[in-house]
């Protein structure tokens, strides 16, 4: 089952990104493709329980995107203002954030949402504690107010 | 939709600007990471929505479409990868003990 989805992504992205139609680039397609899942499926997260709950995730995922493409463009625009103006006001500080959310994928999700929005960087995770680093207090707040946490816990079945 | 384009992308290049600015202004590694990792996001969104949506100004031929979805499928890999390279390499600091700017308590 695994195969058969990671071939299908591969292939899709074939035939948008050489937009050619005709049987040789299909066929050679499908060989590539074939290959490329022989050589790589166990670089992939592996998921302990696949059912239909994978369809919701997904739809709520979607959901989540338009607020996150939100925030980063709130945040951006703070980042840009303490950049330009002239007393540079930012207190950088490295804080600890304990986290609730426990599958892998879920950790990657939040920790990638934390580094795309600008001013917070996720280093590491240590023992279920994101060490961040943050730029000024305004975004470190935000951070501790756990909204964007409880959507990811939202979106994984995990609050 | 040819000024919904350049709007996009000269919002693009102002984020990239910023980006720049805060690359030469900010005082360490980790904040320079920060302007350097963060303003390419949403400026390099912005100016690929935007070179998107110019060529599709001519109008909506199957390749023009195609050519599109290419640009936004690149948004999409900058989405992914910009994060993931952002915190790989601020966690290879923070493992060499680089040592974060704090800011002073009596600053002039």
């Amino acid at each position: 089952m695994k195969h058969i989805i990671l071939f299908s992504v591969l292939y899709l992205h074939w035939i948008i990104w050489s937009g050619k139609f005709d049987a040789f680039h299909l066929s050679l397609g499908i060989i590539s493709s074939a290959f490329v899942t022989f050589m790589s499926h166990g670089l992939f997260i592996e998921r302990k329980k696949v059912s239909t709950k994978i369809i919701a995730e997904s739809i709520r995922f979607i959901k989540y995107v338009p607020w996150l493409l939100y925030q980063i463009i709130l945040s951006n625009i703070h980042v840009a203002s303490l950049v330009l103006s002239p007393k540079m006001p930012i207190e950088p500080k490295i804080i600890k954030y304990k986290t609730k959310l426990k599958s892998d994928i879920a950790l990657v999700t939040f920790a990638n949402s934390i580094t795309l929005t600008p001013g917070t960087i996720t280093a590491d995770i240590i023992d279920g504690e994101y060490i961040v680093h943050t730029l000024s207090r305004k975004v470190a707040d935000d951070l501790m107010s756990g909204e964007m946490e409880d959507k990811v816990a939202d979106i994984f079945d995990e609050a | 939709m040819a000024v919904l384009a350049v709007i996009f992308i000269v919002t693009g290049v102002f984020f990239f600007t910023t980006a720049t600015i805060g690359l030469l202004r900010f005082p360490d590694f980790y904040t320079r990471m920060h302007a350097a990792g963060k303003g390419d996001t949403l400026g390099a969104f912005l100016t690929l929505a935007g070179l998107a949506l110019y060529n599709l100004h001519h109008g909506f031929s199957f390749d023009a479409i195609l050519i599109s979805i290419k640009i936004l499928l690149i948004a999409l890999f900058i989405f992914i990868v910009n994060p993931t390279a952002t915190h790989a390499i601020t966690k290879a600091a923070l493992n060499c003990d680089v040592k974060p700017w704090e800011k002073k308590e009596t600053s002039k």
